[in-house]
């Protein structure tokens, strides 16, 4: 377990740099000038050039890109070039709002996934495990603007029980949440599915049924807990896949976290908060994946750790 | 269709007869080809030009057409037909699918056999860096690639190939790594043959199965990522309708207005649907290891 965890938190860290070099490389052969956005279109040459050399942007690459690093190691990420704030800063008090979304999100896909896929393993081969598992597809083709706007218009527009957008009560927090939680409901129902299914077969279901215990007792008290470990496991390879979705359903519910913040740099060439919000992402990817390899062990002995 | 496996008791059935019978793929195939027909016959069955702005195609008040009447799923928000724009965007959808995956599939297929054919320095190489495209936020990277160029239709494809080759080459490398170490590779090896031959005429067709699968899933994936930079305004740029856009642009007036939003959406997730289905039936059905299991 320890030089497993050393090596994997060594290669996590590689793998950080070369995350936070390739977008650097890229921001830094962008044909968009961050200057001239800063500058704004009437500077003359000669402000241009010495915000240029004022942000150290005048220096070469290698140069630019060691700073950046020197900084990153004392966790220092820069200051944003338009609002004039740090933006280790600016990431963390939008990181809250961010993380509750994801909190919501989770518990609402894995009380949807899973009692799909439950539902859908005890009925298996029936007219509702197919409707259960075609609902499933569905969920994964999805876009998450499209969901994210139906809800609202069912909702918030027509029905009027929720908020239209914003940030603050719970009744802002449950349109997004459901969003990110529906699409991602479908996963979960098909791995609880097969995790299900693969239980019930087992030789102890059998010996549990055989001794004359109700199927709905063996159900829930032998097949469940086994067969749910393995999938709650994935939830952290599921924290990747948030990442990349929260920059849309935060721009379409108006909610105040680092996709907002992100989105709204991408549109001012704001580097620093792109490389910030692109590290801070990477970060919890990579984390997330960690943790489901080292909570798999756990759950089954048989996995061992290479 | 239980007798009809009974007189037919020796010839296996093809591939496609085995599609065929799975109503859900079926299903799936038949609204590819919808899509594809309303694609390919737009300027044939489509009402109107998609850019022509209608002077009766807003109401006295300015506000867009509902659907019915002279224009069959209403008019958008600068009065042009959505019947039109719909037909028309599903050539940008198709398009991006086709030649974003293609091109995706093209790179992961690459890197993924030759990083599990000849493994070394090569192979470890090529698979730290899929292991750190892997970490890259995906969709964060694309809004950024898409933001910073001008995007044009083949740029959005570019951007999306680039973040999409990933998973292809995972999972080609695995199974190249489990090929390259089978007896007829060794056969072929000590036989003389070169890499060329062995990479291209032995262990590329076995691959061909899941080349197929992943292509089509792919397709899913590339419809869903190109409607999700242009709903955001980085991708497919108007006046070239996307399906995607047609939302960006009619957003604002959603409330008054759900059918500019919801039926270009629907017509999203069912072509990604259709992918989906149709790709998750292949893998079952050419998948041998995969037949008998529900």
């Amino acid at each position: 377990m320890g030089p497993y965890l050393l090596r994997r938190l060594v290669q996590s860290a590689l793998i950080l740099l070369g995350v936070s070099f390739i977008t650097f490389v890229l921001l830094y052969v962008l044909p968009a000038d961050p200057v001239r956005q800063i500058a704004g279109r009437s500077a003359t040459a000669a402000t241009v050039e010495s915000i240029r050399r004022q942000l150290g942007l005048d220096q070469p690459f290698l140069v630019q890109y060691g700073r950046y690093l020197f900084g990153l190691i004392q966790g220092d990420l820069g200051r944003s070039y338009l609002q004039k704030t740090e933006v280790a800063a600016l990431i963390a008090s939008r990181l809250p709002a961010t993380l509750l979304l994801m909190a919501g999100a989770i518990v609402c896909e894995l009380v949807l996934g899973l009692a799909m896929g439950i539902a859908a393993a005890l009925w298996r081969g029936r007219a509702a495990d197919q409707v259960l598992m075609t609902t499933s597809f569905v969920t994964v083709s999805a876009p998450q603007f499209v969901v994210g706007l139906l809800l609202l218009y069912v909702f918030a527009v027509w029905l009027r029980w929720f908020p239209i957008g914003g940030y603050g009560t719970f009744a802002h927090l449950v349109l997004p949440a459901l969003t990110l939680g529906i699409l991602g409901s479908g996963w979960y129902a098909r791995m609880m599915r097969s995790s299900m299914i693969d239980v019930l077969r087992a030789d102890f279901i059998r010996t549990a049924r055989a001794k004359g215990l109700g199927r709905g007792r063996v159900v829930l008290r032998h097949a469940l807990p086994n067969a749910i470990l393995p999938v709650i496991a994935m939830i952290g390879i599921d924290i990747g896949i948030f990442m990349g979705g929260i920059v849309v359903v935060e721009s379409v519910f108006g909610w105040p976290g680092i996709g907002q913040l992100a989105w709204q740099a991408i549109q001012r060439v704001d580097i620093p908060i792109i490389m910030g919000v692109t590290l801070v992402s990477a970060c919890a990817i990579v984390i997330g994946n960690l943790l489901a390899d080292l909570i798999a062990p756990m759950i089954d002995p048989r996995i061992r750790l290479r | 269709m239980a007798s009809a496996v009974a007189a037919d008791p020796v010839r296996p059935k093809g591939a496609l007869a085995r599609l065929l019978q799975r109503k859900l793929a079926l299903f799936g195939l038949v609204l590819i080809v919808a899509v594809v027909a309303g694609a390919v016959f737009a300027p044939l069955i489509a009402p109107y030009d998609p850019n022509a702005q209608h002077f009766d195609g807003l109401t006295l008040e300015g506000a867009p057409m509902p659907p019915g009447g002279a224009y069959p799923l209403g008019t958008d928000l600068l009065g042009r037909d959505l019947l039109s724009r719909i037909l028309y965007g599903a050539q940008t959808s198709l398009i991006i699918g086709v030649v974003a995956n293609g091109m995706a599939l093209l790179i992961g297929t690459l890197v993924g056999i030759t990083a599990g054919y000849f493994r070394g320095i090569v192979g470890a190489v090529l698979m730290r860096f899929t292991d750190l495209m892997m970490a890259f936020p995906a969709l964060l990277l694309a809004i950024c690639l898409a933001a910073i160029f001008t995007p044009s239709l083949w740029i959005v494809a570019l951007v999306i190939a680039l973040v999409n080759w990933v998973q292809t080459a995972r999972v080609i490398y695995t199974e190249t790594t489990s090929l390259a170490e089978r007896d007829f590779i060794a056969a072929e090896k000590t036989l003389g043959a070169g890499h060329g031959r062995i990479l291209f005429r032995h262990i590329l067709p076995h691959l061909v199965p899941t080349i197929i699968v992943w292509g089509t899933l792919g397709i899913s994936t590339t419809v869903l990522l190109e409607a999700t930079l242009s709903y955001l305004g980085v991708g497919v740029q108007p006046p070239t309708p996307s399906w995607g856009n047609i939302i960006f642009e009619n957003q604002t007036y959603f409330q008054a207005a759900p059918w500019l939003v919801f039926i270009p959406g629907a017509c999203i997730v069912l072509l990604a649907l259709a992918f989906n289905l149709v790709g998750d039936a292949l893998r079952d059905v050419l998948d041998p290891t995969q037949r008998g299991r529900d």
